[in-house]
């Protein structure tokens, strides 16, 4: 009979951390306008942290927790980042232009609202979705 | 409309992502790669008479000014393969819908088409080397899901082969880009030109002529970088091999048509000379395959290497009629190649093998599907008022032009001996006694006739029309010339 692994210091740790790495992550991501990060390097961390869940416990629990189908995250993903970039057709700019302005918002003061943001949104999401199906795809197999 | 020269890509693209969404819904995927397909031909078109009426049209992506981001740039000979491109996608798309099994149609199939589409049309249209190899990329990563679709035992054991060599082509790709970027220091296509001139072209330039050339010949499939191809373009099912014969090599003699006009024309001594000897040597290579096999689709597929030689015959003589008739020769063999495999597809799908010991008589059902293919194999080999005449004609021409005899006699051999390969299917596969046949039904093969006698019909107005068609050709051939047309409209000096 196979054994049961023990693996309680690692579930949970793995609660704890993972948010932590969730929340870098979106750091990360809006960190990256002017500084090293952005929407791949915040998005691999995310899927970093959903496959630390997934290594710890295991892929029902994670669809129970996140239910998520991350072909149609993908596809969403996508969709949100070639419209950003189609967005300026309608302007009659050239294709990926963005617009930016400061803006005076309650709480934050003057912010810097940028369309570039929507873009790293939709490559945030691509990225979770292609690194989430990859692994769930071999995962599945076993 | 400053974005026109995007179209062509981005529509194809909307419709792959939309497509996404609902992988499952057959009649729904159908009919929006359909429509999506056809959104494209009509922007290509569009595009077409605006580069007509003003010249090359360009786009700086991100609005970021033309050596410093990335620009689109359709001049004409982009536009008239990014039109070809869609159209045959279309015919393919159409065929396929009866052609293929549900089980494949639910795995994807019409998205990875569909990016297809997008990086082939990007591929022809980017003003930056480095941007090509992006949208190579794109179109290698969707044919790679194309090409294990199905999962057969052949198909997965040729489409490791393939990815193999292309992930390798892909480094050498980048390696021979970052050299080029380090002798030139940029990677503007226009700009590399304008800086290669300013440097007197050092011998390194020679050097790295040479890695594109083999880069490029790997994609392109030019001899000795044609061994994967008979092996890997026969396993995948037929609407794909058609995509993947009549563009996927056509996008690495694009490259190799832009990069040794625009930068490497120089020591043409040197390049252009290496180019015609391995082109002949394709065409050489070819013969021998396409006469020796009995199988209709490694003739078919031997057929692609032979006209790549051709087409780059002409470009390696670098005089305009010799540019004209490779541009005219790669539209022409484009849709005749798509033809022929849809053809053929038709032939294997009747008799349920490819082999053409397994054929016979076929003409005596379906004489529609002989004549038809009758026709398309006289216009591959060339036979006036057919489409490859003309090509052919203009690429001789300017071989002679150059003093080479032995270049433009070996093409006209080539032709008679294509010309047999062709009629060697006609005479085994539709005339002799006729077999039964188990495949699919009569009505199902008149289905599938549709798009095939479509495409045929566009091969014969391409070459009876050859007169109309004529002052694209030219124009498409301007820039090859004189690249200083190119520079110009891009960096608008």
């Amino acid at each position: 009979m196979k054994k049961k692994p023990n693996d309680l210091i690692l579930q949970t740790v793995t609660t704890v951390i993972s948010f932590i790495i969730i929340l870098f992550s979106i750091h990360l991501f809006f960190a990256g306008h002017y500084t090293p990060g952005g929407g791949f390097i915040g998005g691999l961390m995310t899927a970093a942290a959903l496959v630390l869940l997934l290594l710890a416990y295991d892929i029902k629990t994670l669809n129970t927790i996140l239910p998520f189908d991350y072909r149609l995250m993908t596809a969403a993903g996508l969709m949100i980042a070639v419209l950003t970039g189609a967005g300026a057709l309608l302007f009659n700019q050239p294709f990926l232009t963005h617009a930016y302005d400061y803006f005076n918002l309650p709480l934050l003061g003057e912010t810097s609202l940028h369309t570039a943001v929507l873009f790293d949104i939709g490559v945030y999401l691509v990225v979770i979705g292609v690194t989430m199906t990859i692994i769930q795809t071999i995962g599945e197999s076993e | 409309m400053i974005n026109l020269p995007l179209l062509p890509i981005l529509i194809p693209l909307l419709a792959a992502v939309l497509l996404m969404f609902f992988p499952k819904r057959i009649k729904a995927q159908r009919t929006i790669a359909l429509i999506g397909i056809a959104g494209t031909i009509i922007a290509s078109i569009v595009l077409a008479a605006e580069v007509k009426a003003n010249g090359i049209q360009t786009v700086n992506l991100g609005s970021w000014p033309a050596p410093y981001g990335i620009p689109l740039v359709s001049d004409m000979l982009s536009v008239l393969l990014v039109l070809t491109s869609s159209i045959l996608t279309f015919f393919v798309v159409w065929y396929a819908i009866y052609y293929m099994n549900e089980s494949y149609e639910r795995f994807f199939f019409y998205i990875g088409v569909m990016f297809l589409l997008v990086g082939i049309n990007g591929a022809f249209t980017t003003g930056d080397i480095f941007n090509l190899f992006v949208f190579f990329e794109v179109f290698l990563i969707a044919s790679y899901m194309l090409i294990v679709l199905g999962g057969k035992s052949g198909q997965l054991r040729e489409s490791i082969k393939y990815v193999l060599i292309n992930v390798i082509s892909s480094a050498l790709f980048v390696a021979a880009v970052a050299y080029l970027y380090s002798v030139v220091g940029t990677l503007n296509m226009a700009n590399v030109s304008q800086r290669i001139t300013e440097l007197g072209s050092p011998g390194i330039v020679s050097v790295i002529a040479i890695f594109f050339l083999l880069v490029f010949g790997l994609k392109g499939a030019i001899f000795p970088l044609y061994f994967w191809l008979p092996g890997s373009y026969s396993a995948p099912p037929i609407p794909i091999l058609a995509l993947f014969g009549a563009l996927l090599t056509k996008v690495g003699v694009y490259s190799i048509m832009r990069t040794y006009t625009l930068f490497f024309y120089h020591d043409q001594g040197l390049t252009h000379q290496i180019l015609a000897v391995l082109a002949l040597l394709s065409i050489v290579v070819g013969v021998i395959g396409a006469v020796a096999y009995r199988d209709v689709r490694t003739i078919i597929i031997y057929n692609i290497v032979i006209a790549v030689g051709v087409i780059l015959y002409g470009v390696s003589a670098m005089t305009p009629a010799a540019l004209e008739g490779a541009v005219f020769y790669l539209l022409h063999d484009m849709i005749i190649k798509a033809a022929l495999f849809l053809l053929i597809g038709i032939m294997i799908a009747l008799a349920g093998s490819s082999h053409l010991n397994q054929m016979g008589g076929m003409i005596r059902d379906y004489p529609r599907i002989g004549w038809t293919y009758f026709v398309a194999a006289l216009a591959l080999a060339g036979i006036p008022p057919l489409s490859g005449f003309v090509g052919k004609l203009l690429i001789v021409q300017g071989g002679f032009e150059t003093g080479d005899m032995i270049g433009p006699l070996l093409i006209l051999l080539s032709s008679l001996l294509v010309l047999y390969s062709a009629m060697k299917i006609f005479m085994n596969g539709f005339w002799g006694t006729p077999k039964e046949y188990h495949g699919v039904s009569a009505k199902h093969a008149n289905r599938l006739w549709v798009p095939a006698a479509g495409l045929v019909l566009i091969a014969i107005a391409y070459g009876v029309g050859a007169e109309a068609v004529y002052p694209f050709i030219q124009m498409a051939a301007e820039p090859l010339i004189d690249p200083s047309i190119y520079i110009e409209a891009v960096l608008k000096e």
